[in-house]
């Protein structure tokens, strides 16, 4: 006779999987809208819903928490539990992350196009939400930290670091970055002035980048790439020494998004510097996932999955790279405030964070019901469709972000600006439309993703996974 | 001990392993962040800094509530080509009343730190309600609802004084009870130009450049 203790608990890892999706088609169409109304920007309407400024807060955090943060929960919840031998510690409370969660998102989305806007990036819900944030993000971590403290393998697994280190890190940037004394019921005032509140702001983007886009989805990357590829992690010790590189280092490196702004000059050298020195650790992560995958090169001609996940390591590799480099001084003097930005930011969202997610999700979804991927093949379209929307979008970016960029600076031989700005921003239709093309097309993909998955998932319940039997040699005794 | 039997421990302690991530990663912030936080000169308000009367602080939370600084940035960098297309470059002490900052991250349209008296009231009345009847290339969106609502409306505005105050914002009682009348017949587009036309004129020209 076996207790239900001795399964998995992975209904609501699919209930996750599902929000995730429906959060990605919902924040990238908006994000296509957006590309629409810099091209035509009569396409709000008169509206004030459809503003930019509205809709563009609802993009990135739509994203971000929507389908970033629910991926994160799904993946976390899956293999905190494979890697520890157990059921999630407290199910009630992991039902209530998974839609407490998402009421935020919805709600905090609406909030945002009703104008309640603190205007910090990537933090730009009022305090109401901030405070709620808080609430459900200390319920994941005693969820996810009490799975591993009644673990049944003594080894802690790396996958379940990058996630802790997720859970701890931006608590703290969260609650620190949204201190602020509220004046009415949706609107409050930030702790810190000026100039102060730009490098707390920076110290909290930066690392929401860093903990959540980057570590958040390395979590993923240790769990799912080894497992895909039948292959352990070639070398545990480089993802050990990474790991710890990674999490002293990446939190210096905010103040790069400030360079020539008025802050102290000696905040911005120290942040160029350790923006440089993260590329190490960001690329032994880098190789380590390589590595682990050289074995296996055979399965990327017929696992659209794997292809996936291998193509978002590239991707990985290109914008730790491109970051290090535009937080250089000398370049970010001609990168900063221009659509270069915007490209880096989706090389790493849709070229790493994204295609991540999808390749996890076709290697997942399948397995927790107990079936086969509805259709090969339209996964294998989504991921060409993929592949050319992150391309386009970011060398439409680049050819954008660096005309801007150098036309803005340029001055004639008696030290005149040889442009007007004006001039300058009505040159960039060619790239804007280009942008919007690629949009669409990452769209469609995902979108294909969706009906692909939707289709695997129809009448099909989450499969009863057993709680296998533990090794001795790694058994808590 | 070596750093592997160390690491072991971690590796299979759950406590240590928060603590060792919670520890490694506070590093950088107490070396980098707190002497910020605790630079007077970043907090101090000089004869450059200006304090928002009520009608410019309704304006500038109208800014925040469109999401202006999505596209605007209020940073004039020390570079030439910036000097030259908008202004002296921006100090820190202008921005001591600005809660929370609003320098942006990109300019798909123009910086704004120097825009207060470029151009006319009725200028920017026209430019918001329609950008294109101004600048025929533009591709800012329209705020035609700014001159239809009233500014009062949008505004607590005794409840965001008393909450700057606490936060070492000099208005006096007087200021906060006389408030609300200064936005009598007032719309949105008002406060908002009003905010405009003041941004970045407090700073007094030194003679270095």
């Amino acid at each position: 006779m076996k207790s239900s203790s001795e399964f998995y608990l992975d209904d609501v890892v699919i209930r996750l999987v599902q929000f995730s999706v429906a959060w990605a088609v919902v924040a990238m169409a908006a994000g296509v809208y957006l590309a629409a109304e810099l091209i035509w920007p009569t396409l709000d309407f008169g509206q004030y819903w459809l503003s930019f400024g509205r809709l563009r807060p609802l993009h990135t955090n739509g994203i971000i928490f929507g389908f970033g943060v629910s991926a994160l929960m799904t993946t976390a919840f899956y293999s905190v539990q494979r890697t520890s031998h157990v059921k999630l510690f407290t199910p009630g409370l992991a039902w209530f992350c998974c839609y407490a969660w998402q009421l935020i998102v919805l709600l905090g989305g609406l909030s945002l196009l009703a104008g309640y806007n603190t205007s910090k990036e990537y933090a730009e819900l009022e305090w109401p939400f901030d405070i709620a944030i808080a609430i459900v993000w200390v319920c994941f971590g005693i969820v996810f930290f009490g799975t591993i403290a009644t673990r049944r393998i003594k080894p802690i697994y790396i996958s379940n670091w990058f996630y802790g280190a997720l859970i701890i890190v931006i608590a703290m940037l969260h609650i620190v970055n949204s201190l602020a004394i509220p004046a009415t019921a949706l609107k409050s005032y930030s702790l810190y002035p000026g100039a102060q509140d730009a490098v707390v702001q920076w110290w909290y983007g930066h690392n929401a980048v860093g903990f959540l886009l980057t570590g958040g989805f390395l979590g993923m990357l240790y769990y799912f790439l080894p497992k895909h590829a039948g292959r352990p992690i070639w070398s545990y010790r480089l993802s050990v020494v990474a790991f710890w590189a990674f999490v002293y280092s990446y939190i210096w490196a905010g103040p790069h998004h400030l360079h020539y702004n008025a802050i102290p000059e000696w905040v911005q050298s120290l942040g160029m510097v350790m923006s440089i020195i993260l590329l190490a650790p960001s690329w032994a992560t880098m190789i380590n996932g390589i590595m682990t995958v050289s074995d296996a090169w055979e399965k990327l001609r017929t696992d659209p999955a794997l292809k996936f996940i291998v193509l978002s390591l590239a991707f990985y590799g290109l914008a730790t790279f491109e970051g290090p480099m535009m937080a250089i001084r000398s370049v970010n003097v001609v990168s900063h405030f221009t659509d270069w930005t915007i490209g880096h930011v989706h090389s790493g969202a849709l070229g790493w964070n994204a295609m991540i997610t999808y390749g996890t999700f076709y290697f997942l979804v399948p397995r927790l019901v107990g079936g086969e991927l509805y259709s090969v093949r339209l996964a294998n379209v989504h991921f060409w469709l993929a592949l050319a929307g992150t391309m386009l979008y970011i060398m439409s970016m680049w050819g954008a972000g660096v005309s801007q960029g150098l036309l803005w600076l340029s001055v004639d031989q008696i030290g005149e600006l040889s442009f007007s700005f004006k001039d300058i921003m009505a040159s960039m239709t060619p790239y804007y439309a280009l942008r919007l093309i690629a949009g669409i097309i990452f769209l469609l993909g995902t979108i294909l993703m969706a009906y692909n998955l939707y289709k695997t998932i129809q009448g099909r319940q989450a499969s009863k996974v057993e709680i296998p039997a533990v090794n001795p040699a790694y058994g808590i005794s | 001990m070596n750093g592997l039997n160390l690491h072991k421990r971690i590796e299979e302690n759950t406590g240590l392993l928060i603590f060792g991530i919670l520890f490694v990663s506070a590093i950088g912030g107490l070396v980098q962040i707190l002497p910020i936080l605790d630079q007077d000169s970043l907090n101090t308000a000089t004869e450059n800094s200006h304090l928002y009367s009520p009608v410019e602080l309704t304006g500038r939370d109208i800014y925040i509530r469109e999401g202006c600084s999505v596209c605007h940035s209020q940073q004039v960098r020390p570079l030439i080509a910036e000097v030259e297309r908008y202004g002296a470059y921006s100090r820190a002490d202008e921005f001591i009343y600005d809660r929370p900052f609003l320098w942006g991250s990109k300019r798909t349209g123009p910086d704004l730190h120097r825009i207060g008296g470029k151009y006319t009231d009725d200028w920017h009345r026209v430019h918001l309600i329609d950008p294109r009847v101004v600048v025929a290339e533009s591709i800012m969106p329209a705020y035609p609802w700014l001159a239809e609502r009233p500014a009062s409306a949008a505004s607590d505005i005794t409840a965001k004084m008393r909450a700057l105050r606490t936060l070492g914002h000099p208005y006096s009682d007087e200021d906060i009870e006389a408030a609300p009348d200064e936005l009598v017949d007032l719309t949105e587009i008002d406060a908002l130009i009003a905010y405009l036309q003041v941004l970045g004129t407090a700073y007094v020209e030194e003679d270095a450049p």
